[in-house]
């Protein structure tokens, strides 16, 4: 106030001169204020919005972060050229470095070359070592991710490389990638037939084993394994071709005509494909032991009217994927039956047409495909998804490559072009049927809900199901609600519709103290102090769970026996007081009469005999552990909106019921409550709400095993828990990290639509109980 | 009687008292729970006696051993035969059920473990002598045992005879050793901290400054060289520092103690390793209290010791009241802002009700969400951004794209901006339109009606809805794991290192360091009644600013209800 001038002061204002002055003075503040008082309504409505639209932000960036999990992976030429140099036209293997900068090519003479992949330009031209006088009869390859390949010889010997790339840095700290071909298992070739061509072969290897499957062109199947010596001076010497024992086996009978054979990861079962597309399954260990082979199982891999095109293992070379001439991708793994492996078809894909090329990924459980108009898929094959289907060159591919991390795709047509694209596929992993319903995963014997995000391999199967979580969400809620609705709703009622004032405001300070407790205290109690009591005292709070109720019924009984003298020593309205001594004693009682219950019926241990004679799993953070925290938690929430609902029920209809000679348990069940219910029921959704995204008492009182169990004993993982127990460690901007936001954005639109519900009905009831 | 039963339950009465039970039991839970907390948390630092006795209990198909038992009495619990005898101890199943206590015998270092359980019943010879003596160490928790002689550098200085319960001469030379090497750890710890802390951080500073000065090319020969001589400065006071840190540790390592443990064991232990020593069962309850009441400070000034399970949480309380009043600075303004414009100034509509209902539910929204908000879009992409914009000397180690004091209290000031809203827009409700309608008759404009009517009479609302949300943000958590909690941050969020407050730094929290100590650590057993007190002392925090709001709300109530017409 005081920087303003007086304007009514006379000797301002005492000439005419100084009154025009002031006038337009004052005009000039009025003005300015007028112009203060605009800016102020602009800066406070820009800032108010600004807040909302802060909060809204919430929203908008967990779907942004979410959003790129459902989007089709998308696919961009990047090149398109010839080789110029002379190569063979027959192409056995065809791969792409990490970089997309250079392909391999290894051609039907034997030959692997070089080139750069933005022009075809030749880097490298290596010739491989196979002997004078023979050539290349078939050609197996272990994987793309080792790069080692065997090349079966018309003299009956198989040679084993590796392709590689050597990457250094030179000056200026640019890459240099020098092409090499490697023979890790020496480069003198095995001989698996003796002056026979080997026709069919496969090969799988390790650091310290190598096998070796092969057909001769008489159809006999034979297997080679080399192993290294494993003696001391070995281990400090290069390796050189004495190092490696070899032995064979001849399957001799077991295998009618065979087209394609494969062997497992493991060396352990050789998979058999005849003609028909019956594949037969041998245990090949009994062969080198001095036995017999024997097949364990024999399947059709398709129906009589197809046949098999191509077959390829998925990552981590547990499944066997099919691809057949109507233009089904199956997946199949092994299992277990009674006691037997059985190999069983997983789930099948639909390439759109015959399938003529067929390849896996190198880093994920995704593979590729081609059919025979040109169509490529990429699909994934745990989230059971095809990511896309496109058509990318005119012609049907002769075969393709797929780099290591499966954002570079090199097509190499019929007439000799090589078209070289990008693909972005972040995100395959991630389907409704991969989030929500069961999978069907390695090594697993039957679909099964399962969350497991990471593990330390690498050709690890990422288990992405949410249903285990919400599950556990619901779980905890459940038995939070179970314990915290009776309570609170009937402490509710009697605090809002009978309860003596004096004594209301005492106690609803008490439970709105008892709502702003901090969650980890109560986690931590349950946690450190609860769980282990309630293990200790099972049986003590069973009975208090029966004593408690009865006692209280017992109580009421007495008192209304009891003469009029010192009933009306208590007004009405305290009966809560007069109970609270009884409830404590009678509780103390229940835990002492427990110890000989216990004795007596359960060998003194009720604990033990849950696990032993009923074969019940206890875990000592269980759901009941839970249910108490979390209830009490839950309590103050339900207790303090019910209350309010009950309380402010019009007084006119309570006092007409009365007047009309209602007892006040009728006028409280038959007026009060009908009344009030909305109220009462959006107080429960608002303490679910609360239930279902409470993480830190979750989190210390239960065990966070994501498992799907209704037994009260055992724990749960929630959503919330799960979160504040993995973001932190999960990869900014990976699948997991999305799916994690994912969970936060089912967590926030779930409570956002209950409480919405609930505001909603609060403020209908509110409207009607003030048109009465 | 039949008769009487039924006309019990058919008059409604027994409902009626169902009900009044469960108010009674709520209530009862919650004083039990605080009562609980107070218990065990309070207790903690009373100075127990140190009880001696003689235990043997059976033991399968052998002669039961005697050993002696030094320790405090902490618990004991009534436990069926049964199960005492399918854990391997053959008591007879006559008595249906034993005592058995816990007793914390501590010597870590000695015994392996702090704590063992013993049944009362095979407990003999009881007694407390009165030159047991207690100590807490900086490592292997707490010793029992008595003090048998006192060396220095050494040599012996004094010796008493344990067996004589008068016989304290060492006892009182160990207790002035004891306070001079306190005194020295004091110089010690003002020395690594501050002095040597503050030449590590300039010296990190300089690097930044180099680095900077590269990336922007500016970097000439007469810059770095002043670097560079700077550098020196730095290193050669650090090497005056390091010298005198090295002669102050010979010092405080010079005395040590001959203890005799239980089972008639011995050991030295260097004076240095003491933080506290006391005969309890000598001490008269006032003595008793003077030590409880330097534990409680200690509990309230210090800081942890032991991976957090000993000593003092004071950086815990420290950051969690930065970071509150940090939240503070953002969510006041915002949150009165957003109201006034809600209830002031849009028009009120359908979309104002929509607003008003989806900011009332955002108060609904598990807190894990906003930190998983807070972790993506504050640190992860504001945070890098705000990094490459203006610390790219630093990279790639983060300066604000990781976790720290300025996101939490962001995340947790968007956490709480509608239990502000919510508050102040009641307040402002509440306000009759009269005096607003007789503030602009006046010739006011709607602005100065704002600041100089409203604002003033809903400030009591403000503070309110101000109290609430701080109290919230204290007792959250979930969310501030993923934005910048840490078990033990090696400073303060504002220390003597320009620029003093350090926005960009991870904090220990209350909250916290309970999930932390009572589920991370690995001697959960000894933490567990620090933990105990930590939770007391952050439910009594969250308690009294609930209570304060409360008042101010009743008052405020009070004070609006003659204007209402």
């Amino acid at each position: 106030m005081s920087e303003q001038p007086n304007l009514s002061h006379p000797s301002v204002a005492d000439t005419a001169a100084g009154a025009a002055l002031a006038a337009s003075a004052a005009t000039t503040r009025r003005k300015l204020r007028h112009l203060k008082d605009k800016a102020a309504g602009v800066s406070i409505a820009v800032g108010g919005l600004s807040v909302i639209a802060a909060v809204l932000l919430i929203f908008l960036y967990l779907v942004y972060e979410v959003m790129p999990l459902f989007r089709a992976a998308t696919i961009q030429e990047v090149s398109e050229f010839q080789i110029a140099d002379p190569h063979s036209e027959e192409v056995l293997h065809l791969a792409l470095e990490e970089r997309l900068e250079v392909a391999m090519r290894l051609g039907g003479d034997g030959e692997a070359i070089y080139f750069d992949t933005a022009n075809g330009d030749l880097l490298s031209r290596i010739p491989l070592a196979i002997p004078d006088g023979q050539s290349i009869s078939s050609f197996a390859l272990d994987t793309d991710v080792s790069g080692i390949f065997a090349l079966g010889l018309t003299g009956g010997h198989v040679l084993i490389a590796e392709y590689a790339y050597d990457v250094s840095f030179g000056e200026n700290n640019v890459r240099q990638i020098t092409p090499v071909i490697r023979y890790p298992f020496g480069e003198e070739s095995f001989e698996l037939y003796g002056n026979e061509p080997v026709s069919k072969l496969s090969v799988r290897s390790s650091t310290s084993e190598l096998m070796l499957a092969g057909t001769s062109e008489s159809g006999q199947v034979r297997l080679l394994r080399a192993r290294r010596e494993t003696n001391l001076l070995s281990a400090f010497t290069a390796s050189s071709d004495s190092d490696w024992q070899t032995e064979t086996a001849t399957l001799t009978g077991v295998i009618p005509a065979v087209n394609q054979l494969y062997l497992d990861v493991d060396r352990r079962w050789l998979f058999a494909i005849g003609n028909s597309g019956r594949l037969s399954m041998v245990d090949v260990r009994p062969a080198f032991n001095g036995g017999n082979a024997v097949i364990e199982d024999e399947v059709m891999l398709v129906p009589s009217d197809r046949r098999v095109t191509e077959v390829e293992f998925l990552l981590g070379g547990i499944s066997l994927l099919v691809g057949d001439t109507a233009g089904d991708v199956s997946q199949w793994f092994l299992v277990r039956r009674d006691g037997r492996v059985a190999i069983e078809k997983v789930r099948d894909f639909d390439a759109g047409g015959e399938v003529i090329a067929l390849s896996s990924e190198q880093r994920r459980k995704n593979f590729i495909t081609a059919n025979e108009q040109g169509y490529i898929g990429i699909y994934n094959t745990t989230a059971h998804r095809q990511v896309t289907y496109k058509k990318l060159v005119d012609m049907p591919p002769k075969t393709f490559a797929m780099s290591a991390r499966g954002d570079g795709l090199l097509i190499e047509q019929e007439n000799g072009q090589f078209n070289l694209f990008g693909v972005e596929n972040k995100h395959p992993e991630v389907s409704w049927e991969a989030l929500w319903q069961q999978v069907w995963y390695e090594n697993y014997q039957e679909p099964e809900y399962i969350w497991q995000s990471s593990a330390a391999n690498n050709d690890f199967e990422p288990k992405y199901s949410l249903a285990p979580l919400a599950f556990g969400t619901l779980k905890a809620a459940f038995y939070a609600m179970l314990l915290a609705a009776p309570l609170a709703i009937c402490g509710a009622i009697f605090t809002g519709y009978f309860m003596a004032p004096k004594m209301r405001r005492t106690v609803k300070p008490l439970i709105e103290l008892m709502e702003a407790l901090p969650t980890v205290v109560l986690g931590f109690l349950a946690g450190l102090w609860l769980a282990p009591f309630l293990e200790n005292n099972l049986l003590g709070i069973f009975s208090l769970l029966v004593v408690t109720p009865l006692s209280i019924l017992v109580a009421a009984f007495v008192w209304t026996r009891l003469p009029k003298e010192i009933r009306y020593l208590v007004p009405d309205g305290w009966e809560a007081a007069l109970l609270i001594p009884i409830i404590v004693i009678m509780g103390y009682l229940s835990f002492v009469i427990a110890g000989p219950i216990e004795i007596v019926f359960f060998d003194g241990d009720m604990r033990s005999w849950i696990t032993n004679d009923l074969g019940i799993t206890y875990d000592q953070r269980n759901a009941l552990v839970v249910g108490f925290a979390m209830g009490f938690a839950v309590i103050p929430t339900i207790f303090s909106i019910a209350e309010d609902a009950v309380f402010t029920v019009p007084k006119q209809l309570t006092y007409g019921s009365l007047a009309l000679g209602a007892t006040p348990w009728q006028t409280l069940s038959r007026v009060v409550l009908p009344t009030a219910s909305p109220g009462i029921f959006s107080a429960l959704m608002i303490g679910m709400g609360r239930a279902v995204g409470e993480t830190m008492i979750v989190l210390m009182a239960t065990g966070n095993t994501p498992i799907m169990d209704i037994n009260i004993f055992e724990g749960m993982r929630t959503l919330a828990a799960n979160i504040a127990v993995e973001v932190p460690e999960s990869e900014v901007d990976s699948t997991h990290y999305r799916i994690l936001f994912l969970a936060a954005l089912v967590l926030f639109l779930f409570t956002f639509v209950v409480n919405t519900l609930a505001e909603i009905i609060r403020q209908r009831l509110r409207r009607k109980y003030s048109t009465i | 009687m039949m008769q009487t039963l039924k006309k019990f339950f058919a008059s409604g009465t027994p409902w009626i008292w169902v009900n009044a039970g469960a108010v009674a039991i709520s209530v009862i839970m919650t004083v039990g729970l605080l009562l609980l907390l107070a218990l065990n948390g309070l207790s903690h630092f009373w100075p127990k006696d140190i009880m001696l006795a003689n235990y043997s209990q059976p033991v399968l198909e052998s002669e039961p051993i005697e050993r002696e038992i030094i320790g405090e009495r902490i618990d004991t619990e009534q436990v069926s035969a049964e199960r005492i005898i399918s854990s391997g101890i053959p008591v007879s199943e006559n008595t249906a059920f034993y005592e058995r206590e816990l007793v914390k015998i501590g010597n870590r270092d000695l015994n392996g473990s702090d704590f063992t359980w013993l049944l009362t019943n095979y407990l003999n010879d009881i007694s407390y002598p009165e030159n047991l003596t207690a100590f807490e160490r900086r490592e292997w928790g707490n010793f029992y045992g008595y003090v048998q002689e006192v060396k220095e550098a050494g040599v012996s200085i004094v010796t008493s005879d344990p067996s004589i319960q008068n016989d304290n001469a060492a006892w009182l030379e160990l207790e002035k050793r004891i306070d001079r090497a306190l005194g020295i750890f004091e110089q010690i710890d003002t020395l690594e901290e501050d002095d040597i802390g503050e030449v590590n951080y300039a010296l990190e500073r300089l690097r930044l400054q180099e680095r900077g000065l590269e990336l922007r090319g500016t970097d000439t020969a007469q810059r770095m060289g002043e670097i560079a001589s700077e550098r020196e400065n730095w290193e050669a006071n650090y090497e005056i520092l390091q010298t005198r840190l090295s002669e102050l540790y010979e010092q405080v390592e010079r005395d040590t103690v001959v203890m005799l443990a239980m089972n008639g064991e011995t050991t030295e232990i260097n004076v240095s390793q003491i933080v506290r020593a006391y005969q309890p069962n000598g001490m008269h309850v006032g003595s008793k209290l003077v030590v409880y009441g330097a534990k409680l400070w200690e509990f309230l000034s210090d800081e942890p010791r032991e991976a957090n399970t000993e000593g003092g949480i004071f950086p815990a309380i420290f950051g969690t009241v930065t970071m509150v009043l940090l939240m503070s600075i953002f969510v006041t303004p915002f949150g009165v802002i957003a109201a006034v414009y809600l209830r002031e100034y849009a028009k009120q509509g359908f979309i104002t009700r929509t607003i008003r209902i989806a900011v009332n539910n955002l108060a609904g929204v598990p807190s894990i969400v906003y930190g998983v908000f807070g972790l993506g879009f504050f640190i992860y992409f504001l945070g890098s951004e705000v990094d490459q914009v203006f610390y790219p000397e630093a990279l790639p180690a983060p300066t604000f794209g990781t976790p720290g004091m300025l996101w939490a209290s962001l995340t947790l000031a968007l956490l709480t901006v509608p239990v502000v809203i919510v508050s102040t827009e009641e307040g402002l409700a509440r306000i009759p339109r009269s005096l607003r309608e007789g503030s602009l008759a006046l010739g006011a404009t709607k602005f100065e009606t704002l600041v100089r009517v409203v604002l003033p009479m809903a400030s009591p609302a403000m503070m309110t809805g101000l109290i609430l949300a701080v109290a919230r943000a204290a007792g959250e958590v979930a969310p501030l794991m993923l934005v910048g909690v840490v078990k033990l941050a090696p400073t303060l969020p504002i220390n003597g290192n320009y620029p003093y407050f350090h926005l960009d730094q991870k904090f220990m929290h209350l909250g916290f360091h309970i999930y932390d100590v009572g589920f991370q650590s690995p001697n959960v057993e000894a933490a567990r009644p620090l933990v105990f007190a930590t939770a007391l002392l952050l439910v009594i925090v969250i308690a009294l600013l609930n209570v304060l709001a409360v008042t101010i709300r009743n008052r405020l109530r009070e004070k609006y209800k003659s204007l209402d017409m």
